[in-house]
This record gives structure tokens, C-alpha cells and sequence, in this order.
């Protein structure tokens, strides 16, 4: 181990990956380096951000009276549906794993890189690809379909669909490629000393994202490959005018795209394994379980499906068993929540930024959770079907808990990947707006499908009025926390203090190395002989000296 | 992926690692090559239990033996490759080179049967969706035929591609660019071609026989 890590100022990495080979602008679009690749991946997926987000507050904007705001309903057709492309596609599947998960799982497994760094990068390229081509879609006037393009309406509209779907169909390869290299990686370029119990809970998660992303891609692809051309050529796949069956599309999208949901979750409960331990100061309660639920969830998530054909005339019984498998995913989720929180019981708890978006986390997780329990009960479905229950649902999860689990993950690791750190004041500032504003969005939007109010619609009843008003107000007070993320991790960036190679005293195998790290990300391979979550020496000692600081509490 | 023997990528600590890596990482690829084309069958069992005699009568219309000439010559051409690789592990370059271009040739035939049936296809209005010509009544002929066209289409640039790549191995192999001890992309490339050998036997009985 490097001497520098244990004692005296903090020390800014002299040579690092940021200024090693080179640091010109070429020098970062070729770059193979994994570190480069998951940063370039980190500031592309904040613009995509930035661009669903701002789609997201023109909805909110729209929906701030009952009638017509500052839009035509065909407009808030296409934003709503922009809103969500955007979001899932350019965002949400990219952010953690292909961001973080890049720079984070090679230290994390002690290999100098990816297996196969030209592929990363040309997981990069393809993802720019498939953003440039959606984003011709947008500009030249986008789809009105929303994000799950249903067959027939997709295969008819006279709104630009095809660049939009050819655009999703090329980012799926970059999912894929990432996936990948990430599984291959694990497998075959972990240093001496880590076993597969000895692998850090991140790597874990996004192991299991991985097996997802590879196997449940290619079927989406193959799907919008195929509503393109049926939208395109006619073929008459999926058009019930022609013979085609358009709940054949449902199912073929859902495979995917349910799935999809966890590539979006496992990776955010992959950044919360490793908060909770290094702000708890506490080794993590369960690790085999932790780790194992996180396959569970993966393979579950293939046979869960149907719960979105609920009312599109599949069987009852059908139904039922998708409704159970679905409850399934809740039990593997639950196991994750109370080892968490076993791991925090007792523990020294810090409550530096990214702890705190760990317990927005838990709150917005649980809920999430469990209305979704709820709406894989088939009876209670039918009553919230495609109304704003289910938007406030799985918008608890991807927003209350993907979004968070992001914010968390930027603070926990900022002072890793830029070698700074940022202003702890201002981050706290920030998460009370993010928190409250989130509550303030989505919690109304629960009550508002519970009374009824239809998803996707432009106008509504001025009954939902005042509800949608809060909703609105919430919106903002999110968007001004965004912004004030944004402007004090850029100040962050050039004027923060020197954070050394591990401000937080975390175990965690990447802070072993200096910050920022290095070409090959350790100047000196260590040893591993540290489990990555161990955070008392001798653990067969800790019970007993548990039991003796309890005997003397008593 | 260096062609050179010696040329170990600076993050592998022995060549036998990569190797490992490298052919990992190869069947992953064909997991996502076979999922892609699981859809289409999926599509395919649906319409074809939706419209049975329509499927059967248009199946009836094809070709058999033209595909089962495209089965023998496919089949025929994985023994090549695997001959192909086997000699490559000996140290033999050029004869692997020769039985690589043998598969390639073989490619070539399947592609000219195809040409011939597709201009069958078009010749008779067996055409996808919209574009229907042919004499079976309701949608299940155009429904075959748009499946049709999908699966033995991208199956079809499967084998453009499997050629192209057997093409880039062989002529290294003939310069004498892989050693008995490193000959992993000679590897990767026939794992490639035995899989689209492999989807075309799945595509010739759920087309042609059933």
C-alpha cells in the first residue's frame, strides 16, 4: 500500500489519469482508458438530463391549469413522450453503469482496465450514434406515441417515430457492448486475493445489471427494428389491419423493458451498498444476501412481464401468475432494505451528502416498492391502470430512487474522480431541495391517480386542480436543487480543496489509490487483504465485544 | 483484439487470461445473437398457431430442396472451419487459410441460392406485408412472408458478415500471423460462423418442413 494513503495532508495525485498520456481534447476521444470513458459517459449523461429534465418541466408546466397552459395538446403529446425517451434511454440505463459503473468496477476488481477496452469506447461512440439520431427525431418533430411506442398508434402516426426508435435500437448496443465488457471483466481480471466473497457489493449489482442488459437488449431491438419497419414498409407485423397482433408488441416490449426497470434499480442499490457501509462505518449486514438478491432480482425480472398486460386481454390466470412473480421482486428488494438497515444499526453514522440522498433512498425506495406490490395485485390494477398512480410509482423508483442513488454516487465518488471536494454546506442545501421538491412532485400525483386522473392526458377536471398546482411547485423546487448541484460541483471542480485519496475513510478498494487515480489505477497492485466493506480488523472479535459493551449498557 | 502472438494487451497478466477473456466474451456475443433471432421465431410460433393452414400452405410453396442444398452446404462448411482451426492450433497457417476460404466459398453458394429463391419470391408477388401478391386469401401469406423476409434476411446478412470475417482471419492466417500457441481470433471467427450454421438449422425446418 502506498504510504501517502494513511497519514498527513491530503495529496492531488501529481500523475493521473486526468493529465496522463495527454490532456487535450484528442486525447480524450480516443482514450481506451476506462476512467476517461465512464467520465465522458457521466458528462453525456447529464446533458441528456438536463435535456429530460427540461422536458419534464414543460409537462409541468402544461398541467399547471386544467386547460390548454402554453402548449397545444399534439405538442404535449410529443414532450411527454420526449420526456420519457429521453430520460430512460439517455439517462437512466447509461448513468450508473456504463458512468460509474465504468470508472468504479475495474479499480474495484484491482485490473488496470476493462476487458476490452476498444469496445468501451466504442460503447461511447454508439451511444452518441443512437443520441444524435434521436435527437434528429426530436428536432424534426418528434413522436407522439410516448416511450413505450404501442402498436398500432406507433406503426400509424405521421410524427417522425422511425429516427426515434432506430436511435433506441442503436443505443441498445451500447448497453450491450457495456454489459459485456463488465461480465467478462468480473470474471477474468480480478486481482489476486479478491474472491467472488470478497468482490465490493457494487460490482455485484452491476454484475447482475450486466446479465440483464446483455440478454433482454437484443429482444428490444429486434422489436423496434420491427415497428420501424412495419411504420416504414407496411409489413403488417404488428397492424391488426393486416393480420398482425398488436398485444404480440406488448409482450415483446415488456420482456425488455420491464427488465429494463432493473438495469435501472440494481445499479442505484449498487451505489447504496457501498454508501451505507463507508457513512455507517459498519461492515454490511448480510453480504451474501445482499449480493445474491441482486441475481435474484435479475432473474425474477425476466418472468415479470405481464404485469403490464393486465388489461390487454391476457388470462386471469396469466395474470395472476405474473402478479405473483412480480411480488417476488418486493421479497428480494426487501431482504436488500434490512440488511441496510441492520447495517446501520449500531453504527457510526456520519451524515455527509451522499448518506443523506442514501436515506431519501430508503424512504422513496420502500415507498416505490411498495406501491408496486400493490399494483401487482391484478385486482387493484385494474382500478389504477394508466392513471397517475402508476406515474407516481415508477416515478418513486426511477426519480425518488435511481435519482438519488446518482446524486449519491456523484458526492461519494467526486472527490475520487476529480481529486476535489466539494462544499459539504452547500450539499446538504441541495438535498433538501431535491427531497422536498421530490416528495412535493410526486406524492400529490399518488393521490391524483387514486381519484382518477388518467396518465398522459393534456387536459383535466378542475377537481384535480389544486393537487396538480403542488405537483407543479414541487417540479420546481426540484429543478432550482438540480441547479444548485450543477453550479457548486462545478466550483467544486477548480476551487475545492485537495481531497486526498480518501476523505471519507472508506474501505472501499477504490479509495486504496491515490485520487485522482492513475493510468493503470494502482501504482502498486495491493494486496486485497482487507474485505471491501470491513471495517473492524478482526471480526471474529466484534460479537464478543458487542455482547460485552451491551452487558455494560445493561 | 492483436493479431500479433506476442502482443498481450497491457491489462491481461498471461495471454492464457485474454484468451479466456476473449473467447467469454465471444459466447456472450452469441447469447445476444441468438436472442435477437428468438424474437423473430417467437413472432413466427405466434402467426403460425394464429394462422395455421395459411402458414402451412405457404411453407408448401417454398422450395425445399433448394434449402436443404443450403442446410448440406452450411453444415459442410463448419466441418471446413473446424478443420480450418484445427490445423491453425497445429501451426498450419496456409492450410488453415485454405479451409477458411473453402467455408467462405460455400458461403457464396448458400448466398446464390438464396438470390435464386428471393427472385422466385418476387417473381410469384410473395411479397411482405402491403406489397402481398400471392394466392393465399386473408393475412397469413403476408404475414409468412414478412417473417419470412425478416428471418432468412437477417440471417442472410448474418452469413455476409460471418464471410467478411472468416475472410479478415483467413488472409492473416495465411501470412503467417497466428502460432499454434495464439490462434484465438481463428477461434472466435469459426465460433461465429458455427452459430449462424446453427440458426440457419433452427430457420430450415420451422420454414420449410414444419
Amino acid at each position: 500500500m502506498s504510504p501517502h494513503l494513511d497519514s498527513g495532508a491530503p495529496v492531488y495525485a501529481a500523475r493521473n489519469y486526468l493529465n496522463t498520456p495527454a490532456t487535450g481534447l484528442r486525447s480524450w476521444l480516443t482514450t481506451l482508458d476506462h476512467k476517461r470513458i465512464g467520465v465522458m459517459f457521466l458528462v453525456a449523461a447529464t446533458v441528456a438530463f438536463a435535456i429530460g429534465g427540461f422536458f419534464a418541466l414543460l409537462i409541468r408546466l402544461e398541467l399547471l391549469t386544467p386547460g390548454p397552459t402554453i402548449m397545444d395538446a399534439m405538442t404535449y403529446n410529443r414532450i411527454f413522450t420526449l420526456h420519457g425517451v429521453v430520460m430512460i434511454f439517455l439517462f437512466m440505463i447509461p448513468a450508473i453503469p456504463s458512468g460509474f459503473g465504468n470508472f468504479m468496477l475495474p479499480i474495484m476488481v484491482g485490473a488496470k482496465d476493462v476487458a476490452f477496452p476498444r469496445l468501451n469506447l466504442l460503447s461511447f461512440y454508439v451511444y452518441l450514434a443512437g443520441a444524435v439520431i434521436a435527437l434528429y427525431g426530436m428536432v424534426h418533430g418528434g413522436a407522439d406515441t410516448g416511450w413505450t411506442f404501442y402498436t398500432p398508434y406507433s406503426t400509424t402516426t405521421p410524427t417522425k417515430v422511425v429516427p426515434i426508435l432506430l436511435g433506441a435500437f442503436v443505443l441498445g448496443f451500447s448497453s450491450i457492448l457495456t454489459g459485456l465488457n463488465f461480465i467478462v471483466t468480473t470474471h477474468t481480471l480480478r486481482a489476486k486475493g479478491i474472491t467472488w466473497t470478497k468482490l465490493p457489493l457494487f460490482v455485484w449489482s452491476i454484475y447482475a445489471t450486466s446479465i440483464i442488459q446483455i440478454l433482454a437488449t437484443p429482444v428490444l431491438g429486434m422489436t423496434l427494428l420491427l415497428v420501424a419497419v412495419e411504420h416504414a414498409f407496411g409489413w403488417g407485423i404488428f397492424d391488426p389491419a393486416r393480420g398482425g397482433d398488436p398485444v404480440l408488441f406488448q409482450h415483446f416490449f415488456w420482456f425488455y423493458s420491464h427488465p429494463a426497470v432493473y438495469i435501472m434499480i440494481l445499479p442505484a442499490m449498487a451505489v447504496m451498498s457501498e454508501v451505507v457501509c463507508a457513512f455507517s462505518r459498519k461492515n454490511i449486514f448480510g453480504y451474501k444476501a445482499v449480493a445474491y438478491s441482486s441475481l435474484g432480482i435479475a432473474f425474477v425480472g425476466f418472468f415479470t412481464w405481464g404485469h403490464h398486460l393486465f388489461t390487454s386481454g391476457q388470462s386471469p390466470y396469466d395474470a395472476g401468475v405474473f402478479g405473483v412473480l412480480s411480488m417476488v421482486v418486493g421479497i428480494f428488494t426487501a431482504i436488500k432494505v434490512f440488511n441496510w438497515v441492520a447495517t446501520m444499526y449500531r453504527g457510526s453514522i456520519s451524515f455527509k451528502t451522499p448518506f443523506i440522498y442514501f436515506v431519501g433512498f430508503l424512504f422513496f425506495l420502500f415507498f416505490g416498492g411498495m406501491t408496486g406490490v400493490a399494483l401487482a395485485t391484478v385486482s387493484l390494477d385494474i382500478h389504477w391502470q394508466d392513471t397517475y398512480f402508476v406515474v407516481a410509482h415508477f416515478h418513486f423508483i426511477m426519480v425518488g430512487s435511481t435519482m438519488m442513488a446518482f446524486l449519491s454516487a456523484l458526492h461519494y465518488w467526486w472527490p475520487k474522480i476529480t481529486g476535489r471536494t466539494y462544499d459539504e454546506r452547500w450539499g446538504l442545501v441541495a438535498a433538501v431541495f431535491v427531497i422536498l421538491g421530490f416528495v412535493f412532485t410526486f406524492l400529490p400525483q399518488f393521490l391524483l391517480g387514486n381519484e382518477g386522473m388518467p396518465r398522459r392526458y393534456f387536459a383535466y377536471p378542475e377537481r384535480f386542480w389544486a393537487l396538480n398546482v403542488a405537483s407543479t411547485a414541487g417540479a420546481s423546487v426540484l429543478a432550482i436543487g438540480f441547479v444548485i448541484v450543477l453550479v457548486y460541483l462545478l466550483v467544486a471542480l477548480r476551487h475545492g480543496a485537495v481531497a486526498g485519496a480518501n476523505p471519507w475513510g472508506s474501505r472501499g478498494y477504490e479509495w486504496l489509490t491515490p485520487s485522482p487515480p492513475p493510468l493503470e489505477n494502482f501504482e502498486v497492485v495491493p494486496a486485497f487483504e482487507r474485505g471491501p466493506h470491513q471495517y473492524h480488523d478482526e471480526p471474529e472479535a466484534a460479537p464478543a465485544a458487542r455482547a460485552a459493551e451491551a452487558g455494560h449498557v445493561e | 483484439m492483436s493479431s500479433e502472438p506476442a502482443a498481450l494487451a497491457h491489462h491481461f497478466e498471461s495471454i492464457e487470461k485474454q484468451v479466456h477473456a476473449e473467447r467469454m466474451g465471444m459466447w456472450l456475443f452469441l447469447a445476444t445473437e441468438v436472442l435477437l433471432f428468438t424474437a423473430l421465431f417467437a413472432a413466427y410460433g405466434v402467426y403460425r398457431f394464429l394462422y395455421t393452414s395459411a402458414f402451412a400452405e405457404a411453407s408448401r410453396g417454398l422450395e425445399t430442396w433448394m434449402g436443404g442444398v443450403n442446410t448440406f452446404v452450411l453444415v459442410t462448411s463448419s466441418l471446413t472451419v473446424a478443420l480450418g482451426l484445427d490445423a491453425a492450433a497445429r501451426g498450419q497457417g496456409r492450410r488453415s487459410a485454405a479451409l477458411y476460404a473453402a467455408s467462405i466459398g460455400m458461403g457464396l453458394v448458400f448466398m446464390a441460392l438464396k438470390a435464386v429463391e428471393y427472385r422466385h419470391h418476387f417473381v410469384h408477388g410473395e411479397l411482405p406485408g402491403m406489397y402481398y401478391q400471392g394466392h393465399i386469401p386473408g393475412s397469413g401469406g403476408s404475414l409468412f412472408f414478412a417473417l419470412y423476409f425478416l428471418i432468412t434476411g437477417l440471417h442472410a446478412l448474418h452469413v455476409l458478415i460471418g464471410m467478411t470475417v472468416l475472410g479478415v482471419v483467413a488472409v492473416k492466417s495465411w501470412r503467417g500471423r497466428y502460432s499454434a500457441s495464439y490462434h484465438a481470433p481463428v477461434e472466435l471467427a469459426g465460433l461465429y460462423w458455427h452459430l449462424v450454421d446453427l440458426i440457419w438449422i433452427f430457420v430450415f425446418p420451422l420454414i420449410y418442413l414444419i
